[in-house]
């Protein structure tokens, strides 16, 4: 295993505990959340509001729909040697009412998913470069 | 007052891996519908171009390049980017000029000419960038229409053997279509033994990227009368709506769906809202509908669509397939053409070709893939960013 520090894939797009959140934003006025975060419109129609807070969005939720990647695919991506098929879900999270899509944790197949099933966020390496190992969110099956 | 107007002639450039510049298959489209019109070139006062991006600098001005391609005779020109829509919001562009009364008979054209493999984004660290986002984090375009796929499984119980059956189904009506790139008739067990690209979905349930090209002459209903063809078939509607706030389906290349948790915020599907403006212009209802062109990116998106444009309540599409109603004879025949199966996605041209099919299918010209008495279709499509359309075409 390699020593290298951890780093997010993608910079303040969640939090590094080990009870990770994604960091999205929220409207002051509507209460609508975004994820990528958006601080400059509100996208509601009704709404026009500039000024949002930023939060960190639910950490579980239930499985919208599921796949997997068994090509791999271009740049930007980075790919092992060899590559390695991974699975990938989307995630509905109650509170905010959207959809988050994101790889599954390696070791769970799609075999092993459904939809409706309570998932949560955890990180996990990306790639890693000279310097670092990337990190990103992943979703993995809450154990019941 | 009537918001139709008259479609005097279709063409379309056999759709393959040419390699060829893009502009001679509108070229070749373009004097095709020309011809089957009985208009002259120098009688069209407006070109209204789809565009293509991936074909450098004469791809994004696609109605100037088409008319100087078939030779300036002084015509006003357009041109329409919408991705997978392109071609509709083209139409849309001729229809307004016809009904405004500045133009009489337009053309309308759409070609491509696609590249090989994925469509990359641009490189670097680009996070604003939904397209550099998805494809860092591995999340590929067949990602999307997989997900859809397996959620018709779970939730409806929709099964590989009816994706495979709508890949037969659209194979064995497109291997009559002379216009079509894949003609061969697969079997249930091709599809099966084609590698998996993202579970469900195997390489023959997605569709391939292809060249192309497709053209309609279209004109008020005043001047197909002055020219003897008042019978002619009719766009009745164009709907090429954007989805409700909050869009509920995860969309091509987002990596979240909007939030609906503010106060009287609902959650809409987009592909559902879209025939729906088309409807209520056309005055009609999907019972009056006898067949229809959709969007089948992938195998299970037909179903969806199918549902969508409430040929079927939802969740019984499968059901329609299994029965035969939606194959040539049937109830409700959905992509006799052959659809994006036979054909591949040329994406300014396609949603152009959706509509040559359905002017063919009305006069009776179809041959071997004719649907008996045909007098209503429409066509369903979805491109980027909340681009979609859906045509209604009648005689």
């Amino acid at each position: 295993m390699s020593d290298k520090p951890l780093a997010p894939a993608i910079e303040g797009w969640h939090t590094m505990s080990a009870k990770p959140n994604l960091i999205g934003t929220q409207c002051t006025a509507c209460g609508t959340y975004f994820f990528p975060k958006q601080s400059q419109y509100c996208r509601n129609p009704s709404c026009d509001s500039t000024d949002f807070t930023e939060v960190e969005l639910s950490r579980t939720g239930q499985v919208w729909s599921y796949t997997n990647a068994c090509y791999q695919p271009p740049e930007p991506f980075v790919a092992p040697e060899p590559f390695e098929p991974y699975t990938i879900a989307g995630v509905q999270l109650e509170k905010e009412q959207m959809v988050v899509l994101g790889q599954v944790v390696t070791g769970v197949s799609v075999e092993d998913l459904k939809v409706g099933m309570t998932m949560e966020l955890v990180l996990e390496r990306l790639h890693e470069t000279e310097d670092d190992i990337k990190v990103t969110w992943k979703w993995q099956p809450v154990a019941s | 007052m009537s918001n139709e107007i008259a479609i005097l002639g279709a063409g379309m450039h056999p759709w393959g891996k040419w390699g060829h510049n893009f502009v001679q298959y509108g070229v070749a489209a373009a004097r095709e519908a020309l011809a089957d019109a009985g208009v002259p070139w120098r009688d069209v006062s407006f070109v209204s171009g789809g565009a293509t991006v991936r074909c450098g600098y004469p791809g994004y001005v696609a109605g100037a390049t088409f008319a100087q391609a078939l030779g300036w005779q002084g015509a006003e020109v357009n041109t329409s980017y919408a991705a997978c829509a392109s071609g509709s919001q083209a139409l849309a562009a001729a229809r307004n000029k016809i009904l405004a009364g500045e133009c009489e008979v337009a053309l309308v054209v759409g070609a491509d000419t696609t590249p090989k493999g994925f469509l990359a984004p641009a490189k670097g660290y680009r996070p604003d960038d939904p397209d550099w986002v998805r494809f860092y984090l591995g999340i590929t375009n067949p990602t999307y229409f997989a997900l859809y796929a397996r959620r018709r499984m779970d939730l409806y119980g929709d099964t590989l053997d009816d994706f495979a059956a709508v890949k037969v189904k659209n194979s064995r009506i497109g291997s009559k279509n002379p216009r079509a790139r894949y003609r061969k008739c697969f079997t249930a067990e091709d599809v099966a033994a084609s590698a998996m690209v993202a579970d469900p979905l195997r390489l023959m349930d997605i569709c391939a990227t292809s060249d192309g090209g497709a053209a309609l002459i279209v004109s008020s209903l005043e001047y197909a009368r002055k020219l003897g063809k008042g019978d002619a078939p009719r766009v009745a509607a164009i709907s090429t709506v954007t989805p409700t706030f909050a869009s509920s389906v995860v969309e091509m290349p987002d990596i979240a769906t909007d939030s609906a948790a503010a106060d009287g915020v609902e959650a809409h599907a987009f592909r559902s809202t879209l025939p729906l403006k088309a409807y209520e212009e056309a005055g009609i209802g999907p019972e009056d509908v006898d067949l229809a062109e959709v969007y089948d990116l992938s195998t299970a998106l037909e179903l969806d669509w199918i549902e969508d444009l409430r040929l079927a309540p939802r969740g019984e599409a499968a059901a329609l397939l299994r029965n035969g109603d939606t194959s040539l004879g049937g109830k409700i025949p959905v992509n006799v053409s052959g659809g994006l199966a036979c054909f591949g996605e040329a994406v300014p041209a396609q949603a152009l070709a959706q509509v040559c099919e359905l002017t063919w299918q009305l006069r009776g010209q179809a041959g071997d893939r004719q649907v008996e008495g045909a007098k209503v279709g429409i066509t369903a499509n979805q491109g980027l960013f909340g681009h979609g359309s859906s045509v209604i075409v009648r005689k």
